[in-house]
């Protein structure tokens, strides 16, 4: 049944985006909000509001009882939870179930089956879907551990099979380095988890981080291609781009018909990606995980495909047949997005939330700027830095790249510190402009003092 | 007298977890880069540090109080 009623449970700038699609669709938006985000931007917009708890997101936006409440009250017939908070909670959705409330995304059991790492892994190589190399299961002898690494290809990773944290982990480049740091790893593995039993994994060196959007409807599923995001600090990405410029339409093909056939063997619905690492060197790829929602970074896909995914999702979870075909989801030029944090790159990126003064957005064509911004808004504390993410769109990476440098030198926000500077001198730098990064070079790169303050 | 003033806006604690003792007492010998007490600000916990040297006074912001940048957290006797 198509949804009528949209609950958004979320804030921030995904909570606007969710609700400029849904009315677009003529849906009557409810947006849920914590007592500290009363005057946020998606509050103003949507036709109802519902608080569902104090600020600490623990009691509001990850309290399934109170957004299960609040859906409740206001008659909402379906809830959209964005990204983060419930975004990827089965028993969120079993509650909702439970409700007779419609979830925007995959069901409970597939949430709990691409949430856990080994069936993940399992489901990806049930269809296909390459993963990283590794040992079948635990190895307890240092043979063992030779004979592995010989099948898998050095550099090999040694990992506790018990393990987590890092501890144990060593990456061996021969199979005298193998016999020689097994048994430390041995004995760590041993010391901190009491099981000296050993994994082995391929390394992978220098790795990208390329994922595929797909959609689904229960029966069928699609692609819309891939994203390059391998510009992370510490495990954030900072910097995306659709499509993957390195890879060549060989490995394009197979990267995203793959991610297809497991979105299918799974019947999935809603908005997914499959996330890989990616060797540039060998061009291959490995299954790493999937995220069962909507992703910070879908904007560049949109500007890549021509299509609204989250309006699609919530057509789909309204019961609805996905509305394009395969070969109807076509790639124009590239696409880039900067996230905006309100953080100060000059003090290894501090948070420094305020309050939003002389904001200016950059517009034309090629221009989007997704935010929950407004002057006089007062950036609350309590959550994450998130403030916006500028997107653009040009005939290839190249004039991509200028007009993301046009676009941000248009862009002001007053009253905060931003990440602006960050992505200006990324957008400057030789190696990014010639696609020449990977998941580890971003770090290294800052504490080498690459970005200065301008005078 | 000296104040230590707050670096960013956010929430302030005066001690590392609830139930754990507070970092400073009236009367106690603070020495430059001793902890102060702790800022949330976007989930993340940033440390606030004495400047300076001297005896602690008090705290002029209550623990989990919210507090603005550049606002009084402590006092410092030189």
């Amino acid at each position: 049944m198509p949804i009528e009623r949209l609950l958004i449970a979320n804030r921030g700038e995904i909570a606007v985006r969710i609700i400029r699609a849904a009315k677009a669709m003529g849906i009557h938006t409810i947006q849920a909000h914590s007592e500290a985000d009363a005057d946020m931007l998606a509050v103003r917009m949507a036709d109802e509001t519902v608080c569902i708890g104090p600020a600490q997101a623990a009691q509001s936006y990850l309290n399934i009882g109170a957004v299960v409440a609040a859906a409740k009250a206001t008659h909402a017939d379906a809830v959209h939870p964005g990204y983060g908070f419930l975004a990827e909670n089965a028993g969120f959705v079993r509650a909702l179930d439970a409700a007779g409330i419609t979830f925007v995304g995959p069901s409970a059991e597939t949430i709990d089956r691409m949430g856990d790492k080994v069936a993940a892994r399992q489901a990806a190589e049930a269809a296909g879907v390459p993963v990283v190399p590794g040992s079948r299961g635990r190895l307890d002898t240092v043979e063992d551990a030779a004979t592995v690494a010989a099948s898998l290809g050095y550099p090999v990773m040694i990992k506790a099979a018990a393990g987590g944290g890092g501890k144990g982990i060593r990456i061996v480049q021969t199979e005298e380095e193998l016999r020689k740091m097994a048994p430390q790893a041995q004995a760590e593995a041993k010391a901190a988890f009491g099981d000296g039993g050993l994994y082995l994994e391929r390394a992978i060196k220098s790795p990208r981080h390329i994922e595929v959007q797909i959609m689904g409807d229960g029966n069928d599923a699609v692609h819309y291609f891939e994203r390059e995001c391998s510009m992370q600090r510490r495990r954030q990405k900072v910097w995306e781009e659709a499509g993957a410029a390195c890879l060549d339409e060989t490995t394009r093909s197979q990267l995203c018909d793959t991610a297809v056939a497991l979105a299918k063997a799974v019947n999935y619905v809603g908005a997914g990606t499959l996330e890989y690492l990616y060797d540039s060197e060998t061009k291959e790829f490995f299954f790493i995980e999937m995220n069962t929602r909507i992703q910070v970074e879908h904007p560049v896909t949109e500007m890549l495909t021509g299509t609204d995914l989250v309006q699609e999702m919530i057509h789909v979870a309204g019961g609805g047949k996905l509305r394009r075909t395969q070969k109807d989801i076509t790639r124009t030029g590239h696409s880039i997005e900067v996230r905006l944090n309100a953080e100060d790159p000059m003090m290894q990126f501090l948070p420094f939330p305020g309050q939003v003064s002389g904001l200016r957005i950059p517009e034309g064509e090629g221009i989007r700027f997704d935010h929950f911004l407004y002057d006089g808004y007062q950036v609350p504390p309590f959550y994450d830095s998130l403030l916006g993410k500028l997107i653009v769109h040009g005939k290839n990476r190249e004039t991509a790249i200028a007009l993301l440098i046009t676009a941000l030198e248009g862009l002001e926000i007053g009253g905060l510190k931003t990440t602006k500077a960050l992505h200006l001198a990324l957008a400057r730098d030789a190696s990014v402009r010639a696609d020449d990064f990977h998941t580890q070079w971003l770090e290294p790169w800052l504490a080498a003092g690459n970005l200065k303050p301008i005078h | 007298m000296a104040q230590v003033l707050s670096p960013v806006p956010g929430t302030f604690y005066t001690q590392a977890a609830p139930g754990e003792p507070v970092f400073k007492k009236p009367g106690d010998l603070v020495a430059t880069g001793d902890i102060i007490g702790l800022i949330e600000v976007m989930k993340t916990f940033i440390e606030v540090k004495a400047e300076t040297s001297g005896t602690f006074k008090g705290y002029m912001a209550e623990d989990g109080a919210a507090i603005s940048a550049g606002e009084p957290l402590a006092e410092l006797e030189a």
